[in-house]
């Protein structure tokens, strides 16, 4: 084994001495991320450049055993990229290229660390007519970061996850080999992952423990002209996967969301359902929003639901991409903190997950916020136990930290699966998980980082 | 808690030679015959279709030239009937929004009059400047929500609920005159609150008055602003016909054409806010339009609000045919050569 002080030396060979540290102000800003998993820091930042320097960074951290986590925006909220066993933080922000544009067949390549900020800008002063589905993270989050924890966007309803739009990645693989996943494995072209074997599951979801992704083909769709937004009200959960199915039905709509909130005092005992639609004109507008009201007037005449009165101010707060709204209710309990639980859950599952998070915020005494999102024409959706928390106050972390706990099981038990989990709910995943697939996956794991390199402590079956 | 009746004359409506009531509701058809029939049935406590096809919007109380309260009358009955005229997730939203919470009335004590009330239009703080506002206390708050929003969602009783409490709360303050910002809070006080007995012990000032007045202070300052405008009335004026007059004496002041057209003064047409809230949305789609399409007509250059939730209902439709939306006091600063807030 070599020495820490070789390691750090062959690092900076590879990528220059500013960009690879061991200082321990830089090692604890990559010790965290803004949710409630432990810190913990890892020995070195590194800051490549290109594939080849990740090829070689990866390579000497496989010869030697050492731990490396890819890093994007480190905002899974779970702590998906702390480095539990210390070693390499790959921070892959440096690589920030956007490469191709492709305007007739629609899509982008991206370098590993493009952020969604980035390429939103990008699109919009090169490409205004494209537009790929932006999730409601911060800009600063990646593209890649969100497509390998399976993320949803603005376009999650009409198309599926985030994941579902990649068309092609480039990835290092643990063992050092350059990888090329999808139709730019055969043609110049990165137009789409079919009709090859999809070899791109080994790396979507896996939370960067079978190699780093350092290049991405991701689907654009069409943008068009206006958007506009409407939002449906009730009381009653158990009309909310009615709602959503005869909604999704017309195939009228952008975006399907879910929030619920006690707080300000306007969002009480309600559930909001917001619909957003799109067009090229006027009469395109009007024409989905006719649709989506009729859709919804047996629930109107029997008074159980009905459209809010929104004001152009909340509206533009509603069609902003990403939200902000959401971020500010984050800091409702003015400490700094927030976590969730975000299961993927049948459509119908919705009545029995929201009677959960009033449940566990009653039991725990913590307020909560639920934000979820419509994924397909109601194939699936997120449903998050939102819980803001005070940072300064141990009590209520600790009560948090509960409510989490609870809601991880509960999603469990309703049928749904937690996604981009922390640790511990990969665990329980895990435990419930059919045998012979826990096996698959371990076999996998195995074959593509025989030492274990890789994010060490995500998807670690006992 | 006390319990506020209506004071309304049957006999006056058994008299009445006109029934303009219903006869002129712009959003149901009713000759006089079945007006007298359907009021006679709401007078008796009993179901009529107008408890269920009414779009809220007031007029009614300004078609009774005889000062009887057909439409607290209506509402009442609705409400105890149980006839939702929204749907009730929508009734529990605003219900909730109106709760006096303890939060906001502290840093209003010691404000020094003359007071202006902008009742839950916060939004609206950063316009209240400039001379026509200059020593101006401004409070605000659920604390000062005078609650005559629930008229559209068939809980009336919750106004006389709650109403108490915020006069009490203004009354508190040592306030002799409010000037109200809103003019459903001066409505509530000197309809809503006279019609069931329910005493103000403090002068609400209307908006357009003290505009008026303060104009007139800097009557030489004022620029003509020489532009033809529409004037979108909203519910609550129907409530106090007789400070309409003052938006005429202001347009005079400031060179501004109220130019003739078919949906103004009492045949106003409601900025269909509330139509939409009701889920009638191809009325809603209807009135709008026909509603634009005279002030279109009409060649105005702005569209004047007197109402912010009239601004946010509206602004969007008349905007999209090239009229600018304005609120009054806003349009008023223009022609004092001031900057509307939030113009560039």
């Amino acid at each position: 084994m070599i020495s820490m002080n070789k390691t750090y030396k062959l690092l900076a060979e590879i990528v220059g001495e500013q960009y690879v540290s061991n200082k321990k102000e830089e090692l604890y800003i990559y010790s965290q991320d803004p949710g409630m998993m432990e810190p913990h820091k890892p020995d070195y930042v590194v800051m490549p450049k290109t594939t080849q320097e990740i090829q070689r960074i990866v390579k000497i951290a496989n010869d030697e055993k050492i731990p490396i986590v890819p890093v994007g925006g480190s905002l899974s909220l779970s702590g998906l990229v702390i480095p539990h066993r210390g070693g390499i933080a790959l921070d892959l922000k440096r690589m920030d290229r956007v490469l191709e544009v492709n305007e007739k067949s629609r899509y982008v390549v991206v370098e590993g660390g493009v952020t969604q900020g980035k390429l939103k800008a990008y699109l919009e002063r090169h490409h205004p007519n494209l537009r790929h589905s932006i999730p409601d993270a911060p800009p600063s989050a990646t593209v890649v970061g969100n497509i390998v924890i399976h993320g949803q966007g603005r376009l999650t309803q009409q198309y599926g996850f985030n994941s579902d739009m990649v068309t092609g990645l480039e990835v290092v693989l643990p063992t050092g080999e350059v990888c090329k996943i999808g139709s730019s494995s055969v043609s110049p072209y990165w137009f789409s992952i079919a009709p090859l074997p999809d070899l791109a599951g080994l790396f979507l979801g896996w939370f960067g423990t079978t190699g780093v992704i350092t290049k991405l083909g991701l689907r654009l769709y069409p943008k068009k002209e206006m958007r506009d937004i409407e939002m449906f009200v009730v009381e009653d959960p158990t009309l909310v996967p009615d709602v959503i199915h005869r909604v999704t039905h017309t195939e009228m709509t952008e975006d399907i969301f879910i929030a619920a909130q006690p707080y300000p005092l306007v969002f009480k005992d309600i559930i909001m359902i917001g619909i957003c639609i799109t067009g090229d004109s006027e009469e395109e507008i009007e024409f989905k929003r006719r649709m989506i009201w009729d859709a919804l007037r047996t629930h109107i005449e029997s008074k159980e639901g009905g459209f809010m009165m929104l004001t152009p101010d909340i509206k533009r707060e509603l069609l902003e991409m990403p939200t902000t709204g959401t971020t500010r209710f984050a800091d409702v309990m003015k400490g700094g903190g927030f976590e969730y639980c975000g299961p993927i859950i049948p459509v119908e599952k919705y009545p029995e997950a929201y009677k959960k998070l009033l449940e566990f915020s009653s039991k725990y005494g913590i307020t909560y916020g639920s934000a979820g999102r419509v994924i397909g024409r109601s194939h699936c959706m997120m449903f998050s136990f939102g819980y803001p928390f005070n940072r300064a106050d141990p009590d209520n972390i600790e009560r948090t930290e509960k409510a989490l706990h609870d809601s991880n099981v509960a999603s469990l038990d309703i049928g749904g699966v937690p996604w981009k989990p922390e640790v511990p709910a990969q665990k329980m995943i895990m435990e419930r998980m059919d045998k012979n697939t826990l096996e698959l996956m371990k076999r996998m794991k195995k074959l593509l980082d025989p030492n274990g390199i890789m994010n060490p402590g995500n998807w670690e079956a006992e | 808690m006390a319990e506020f009746k209506l004071k309304f004359n049957e006999k006056l409506c058994a008299t009445c030679p006109t029934y303009d009531c219903l006869v002129r509701c712009q959003y149901m058809d009713i000759d006089k015959a079945t007006a007298k029939a359907e009021m006679q049935k709401i007078i008796n406590g009993e179901d009529s279709f107008v408890l269920h096809q009414c779009a809220t919007c007031y007029a009614c109380e300004e078609y009774c030239k005889r000062g009887n309260h057909p439409f607290y009358l209506i509402t009442d009955l609705q409400e105890k009937k149980g006839i939702l005229p929204i749907p009730k997730p929508l009734v529990t939203q605003w219900v909730n929004i109106g709760v006096p919470t303890r939060k906001d009335i502290q840093e209003f004590y010691g404000a020094k009059e003359p007071v202006i009330s902008l009742c839950l239009f916060p939004a609206y703080i950063d316009s209240i400047k400039g001379k026509l506002f200059e020593d101006l206390s401004i409070v605000l708050g659920r604390h000062f929500f005078c609650q005559l929003a629930y008229l559209h969602f068939g809980k009336p009783s919750l106004i006389r609920q709650r109403l108490p409490g915020i006069i009490e709360n203004i009354a508190k303050h040592d306030f002799k005159e409010v000037i109200c910002f809103h003019d459903e809070c001066y409505s509530t006080f000197t309809s809503y609150a006279p019609a069931y007995g329910i005493e103000v012990p403090f002068k609400p000032i209307h908006l357009f008055e003290y505009l008026y007045n303060r104009l007139k202070e800097h009557e030489d300052e004022i620029k003509p602003l020489n532009t033809k405008v529409a004037y979108q009335r909203n519910c609550s004026t129907r409530l106090a016909p007789k400070k309409e007059h003052f938006v005429d004496d202001i347009f005079s002041l400031i060179g501004a054409e109220r130019v003739e057209r078919k949906y103004d003064r009492e045949n106003a047409l409601c900025c269909a806010g509330i139509i939409r809230g009701l889920q009638r949305y191809d009325l809603f789609v209807d009135v709008q339009k026909r509603n634009v399409e005279d002030m279109v007509n009409a060649g105005v250059e702005y569209c004047v609000f007197n109402c912010p939730a009239c601004f946010d209902s509206l602004s969007e439709a008349v905007t999209k045919k090239g009229i600018k939306p304005i609120m009054m006091h806003e349009l008023c600063k223009l022609a004092l050569g001031e900057k509307p807030a939030g113009w560039k």
